[in-house]
């Protein structure tokens, strides 16, 4: 296949005064050639599929329901090469000298840069945040049909099968297509910034990593369209249910590949990037726990995503090639291999809520930190706890199937485990309070939904903590007290943290300043609206009322009514955010380089920050959170030599230019 | 601020301990789990009450006043004797609830010998019961009917996909999965009708999957089960029923299609 150097298309535009020609076009990387691949891939999965087909004398040959799913499979990876993700690659692999220095798909200078395949951690970091919120507002926009659904008994606009169908969909979307990859969005950003690095280890690596994302969110709800509906099994499309239902069940295993693949891609590429591309003096207990958070999700992510790719595979082998993995009736074994797919997806899919906090964990860090103006409290215990939850966050899997009917033996060790990782996560909890103590608080926007977090994470966890204990959870497991709990953590939890952080960098990403006062008013209806919405669900739960229900028994019909009026609150409150970013990203006042006056390296750099992100490397002399020590110093802009040499200057208390300073560290009562 | 926090648990035990959260205990199960509830509520409040004041009253006591803009906070990095204390309490409270925990499920799965056995069979979207006789022979009915007080052992099977059954009175619930056989063991405490559910999504059906248990007194039971055909025969006579319990469509335990609106 031909591929143009880039270089070279842009001399053929210079050369012809009408732009490049429709031939160029579609040889160069972009949207053009995208879609030339799109019909190639096509027909590729067409005459492929029907060519086996033949020679494998099945008829009809030409069959739509085995040609999909080989289409889903084909037709993005054709999309990704047109592209051009791979364009380099293939540049390379055909033996042509390299290109060092080749930085022509980096940086953006207008908005046409961000949808092109991109190099540059901080257009990616942008394009993943503003794609999620796309997401979110999808997801979002479900909940507000299932809440509609749901606000009296008795069947309204959505049949059962749909009713399944937007449940699922709300769920796998909000997961796999907003939750994970915003963490990853806006620690693409800030990452490298944080480090001192001018990008990430893999900046190729990283624009594939984001441009899997629109190829599972769109067949995601593609799924829609499918005969016999959206995939309706739940986000959890537990096995024989999954095994047996209409092809939109393709639509959510495949697009689980591209997204788990694009966050193990990522994942990778944090590690590599916190490992070897650190700046001077940056040891890992000077790192912010920005760093340290996404740090220990990488590891849970490489670890633990191969999982659900597992178990979607063998739903789809069992679904479209007639294999016996989930067969209870027909095949090897034909005990507990039904329970197999829950052990197989619930091995991803606990760590899977625990790289749905853990960043999170590392925003909240970063926000108490600099609102209160103090260091973190027990900085060293936070970073452990952070590794503790990885490492018992791989035992506690089973702890969904307290009711699935598995050895009944199990259950005692996954309690002990579950109940254990309320350790480390209490102690960041009470670390966090510790560090507003004796303070000066601002309560500002990013302030206020870090403090609003704290609540509502804490509620969530001590419906987590009830829910450890065996007998309780026979008695709510799948009623609405597992919804409850779920979303104090994720909403309440989660998207709080992720609010918290887009206000926060918003001033470094965008280079412009949000509305304060519309976001007290965003926090203030949110929060409200959040714990009305979700709160008595926990009532309605032990009262009986299951989940995953399109009708349900009148004695909850009060509760319900009251329930989806407050979603519906809820959901306008996210309209706010939306105005005042928009708004402030389009016009809002000029970001000075550190609005906060926080001490990590990525508020050293303009707002937002140049190309390569550091004219000088810069040395770091000290801890990233030393505020109120006199002269303490985090980064400096001088080589590690001279960072050596000079004695201490006397400064005044408080934050000031950067300054030469002995190391902040240590135990101070 | 340790004033603030006992007031607040003053407050928030008794007001948690009185919100009736069970529907009425039904089983001795129930019982042990009820109390089990209390327990996690006692431990629970504290430790939300002391999150929430000293938020609280950090942000009360220690906001940025006008003029404090460039002020910083104390640099306090760590206390060794607190992070003990917040590390070795929780971990007692966390043992001590574990152990409880496990005396209650130990208690309530315990076997009885003279336990009658129930067969419950669930599909899309239905649930079936039958009571095992003498002679291979069984009484087959939509309606689970349960003597008082005596020890029962269900035995859940499904005919196509996962399933589940709970009764939230019983406050006991376990899924029937294709392929096995997975026990269940209650012992009812209480006379009424309550609705046992499917509580695992098994499709389109799955809102509407629903049945009716009675307890009944003994006697009233022993007379149901000798006016009943072997078999799967349809029941001679009126079953004894006590009056339906308000709001629980599905009570005859009848299926329901899965098409169309519903009452």
């Amino acid at each position: 296949m031909a591929v143009t150097s880039p270089s070279r298309v842009s001399t053929a535009a210079a050369v012809s005064p009408r732009g490049p020609s429709r031939g160029a076009k579609l040889r160069a990387p972009g949207w053009y050639r995208a879609a030339l691949f799109d019909v190639i891939g096509f027909a590729f999965a067409f005459g492929l599929t029907c060519l086996i087909r033949a020679l494998m004398h099945q008829h009809p040959v030409v069959d739509g329901r085995a040609i999909l799913p080989v289409a889903l499979i084909a037709v993005p990876l054709f999309f990704l090469v047109g592209l051009g993700v791979a364009d380099y690659w293939f540049y390379w692999a055909s033996g042509r000298p390299t290109r060092p220095e080749d930085h022509s798909q980096h940086g953006a200078h207008t908005w046409r840069d961000y949808f092109r395949v991109n190099t540059d951690h901080k257009v990616i970091g942008t394009q993943y945040v503003v794609h999620s919120f796309f997401f979110l507002l999808v997801g979002g926009l479900l909940a507000m049909l299932i809440r509609a659904q749901l606000a009296k008994p008795g069947m309204q606009f959505l049949t059962p099968e749909q009713y399944n169908g937007v449940f699922s969909v709300h769920a796998s979307i909000l997961i796999f297509l907003f939750v994970i990859p915003v963490f990853a969005g806006l620690a693409n950003f800030v990452l490298p910034l944080m480090i001192g690095a001018p990008d990430m280890a893999f900046p190729r690596l990283n624009a594939l990593s984001f441009w899997l994302l629109p190829i599972g969110g769109i067949m995601m709800m593609m799924s829609f369209l499918a005969p016999g509906g959206a995939f309706a099994a739940g986000w959890t499309n537990y096995a024989p249910l999954s095994t047996t239902m209409p092809p939109g069940q393709l639509f959510f295993a495949l697009a689980v590949q591209f997204a788990g693949a694009s966050s193990i891609a990522t994942a990778l590429n944090f590690l590599v990037t916190i490992i070897t591309m650190r700046a001077p003096g940056m040891s890992f207990f000077r790192l912010p726990l920005l760093v340290w958070a996404n740090f220990a999700t990488s590891l849970l992510v490489v670890i633990a995503t191969p999982f659900i790719a597992a178990s979607q595979f063998f739903v789809l082998l069992d679904t479209t090639l007639h294999f016996h993995f989930f067969d209870a009736f027909v095949g090897a074994g034909r005990n507990g291999n039904v329970i197999m797919y829950q052990h197989i997806f619930w091995f991803y899919s606990h760590p899977a809520v625990y790289i749905m906090i853990l960043p999170g964990f590392g925003i909240i860090s970063e926000v108490l930190a600099v609102k209160a103006r103090k260091p973190i409290f027990g900085y060293r215990m936070m970073a452990f706890s952070l590794l503790a939850i990885v490492v018992l966050g791989f035992t506690v899997w089973a702890h969904h199937m307290f009711v699935s009917g598995m050895a009944p033996w199990i259950r005692i060790p996954m309690m002990i485990t579950t109940a254990i990782i309320a350790i480390p996560t209490g102690i960041k909890v009470f670390s966090w309070i510790a560090t507003l103590w004796r303070g000066v608080l601002h309560l500002d926007t990013p302030m206020l939904f870090a403090l609003g977090f704290l609540t509502t994470f804490t509620l969530g966890g001590i419906s987590g903590i009830m829910l450890a204990m065996i007998p309780f959870d026979i008695h709510v497991s799948q009623t609405y007290f597992i919804v409850a709990h779920i979303h104090y953590v994720l909403y309440g939890g989660s998207l709080f943290t992720i609010f918290a952080g887009v206000y926060y960098w918003f001033p470094k990403m965008t280079g412009r300043m949000f509305d304060d006062r519309l976001g007290k008013w965003h926090f203030w209806l949110t929060f409200i609206s959040f714990n009305l919405t979700f709160g008595p669900m926990h009532i309605i739960g032990i009262q009986g009322m299951p989940r995953r229900v399109a009708e349900y028994a009148h004695q909850f019909a009060a509760w319900n009514l009251f329930i989806s009026l407050m979603s519906f609150v809820l959901g306008a409150s996210t309209l706010i955010f939306l105005y005042n970013i928009v708004v402030s990203w389009r016009g809002g006042p000029r970001a000075s380089a550190n609005p906060w006056r926080a001490l990590t390296l990525e508020w050293q750099v303009s707002s937002p920050p140049p190309i390569f992100n550091f004219d000088t490397v810069p040395t770091v002399v000290g801890g990233p959170y030393e505020y109120g020590v006199p002269g303490a110093v985090h980064g400096i802009f001088k080589p590690p030599a001279e960072a050596k040499r000079g004695a201490a200057r006397p400064v005044a208390a408080g934050s000031g230019p950067p300054r030469r300073g002995a190391d902040g560290e240590g135990d101070h009562p | 601020m340790v004033a603030i926090w006992v007031v607040g648990i003053a407050i928030g035990i008794p007001l948690a301990l009185i919100i009736p959260w069970f529907p009425t205990k039904g089983s001795l199960q129930a019982s042990n789990i009820h109390t089990l509830y209390d327990v996690l509520l006692i431990a629970s409040v504290p430790i939300f009450v002391l999150v929430e004041t000293v938020v609280l009253y950090s942000v009360w006591n220690f906001r940025m006043r006008p003029g404090e803009e460039e002020k910083d906070g104390a640099p306090i990095h760590g206390n060794t004797r607190l992070e003990v204390a917040w590390t070795v309490l929780p971990t007692i409270l966390i043992v001590g609830l574990c152990t409880y925990a496990y005396t209650v499920l130990h208690g309530n799965e315990k076997t009885h010998p003279g336990a009658m056995v129930v067969n419950v069979t669930e599909r899309q979207f239905g649930f079936e019961f039958s009571y095992p006789r003498t002679g291979g022979k069984q009484i087959v009915s939509p309606v689970l009917y349960l003597p008082n007080r005596r020890p029962v052992v269900f035995k859940l099977r499904s005919l196509d996909v996962i399933h589940s059954f709970f009764v939230p009175q019983f406050s006991e619930k376990l899924d029937a999965v294709p392929g096995i056989t997975t026990t269940l063991r209650v012992t009812p405490t209480r006379v009424g009708t309550y609705p046992a559910e499917c509580t695992e999504l098994c499709g389109a059906g799955h809102g509407l999957m629903r049945a009716s248990v009675q307890v009944v007194p003994d006697a009233r039971f022993q007379s149901w089960m000798s006016t009943q055909k072997l078999d799967g025969a349809p029941p001679v006579g009126n079953p004894p029923t006590q009056s339906s319990q308000p709001g629980i469509p599905g009570a005859t335990g009848n299926n329901h299609s899965t098409a169309g609106p519903s009452e």
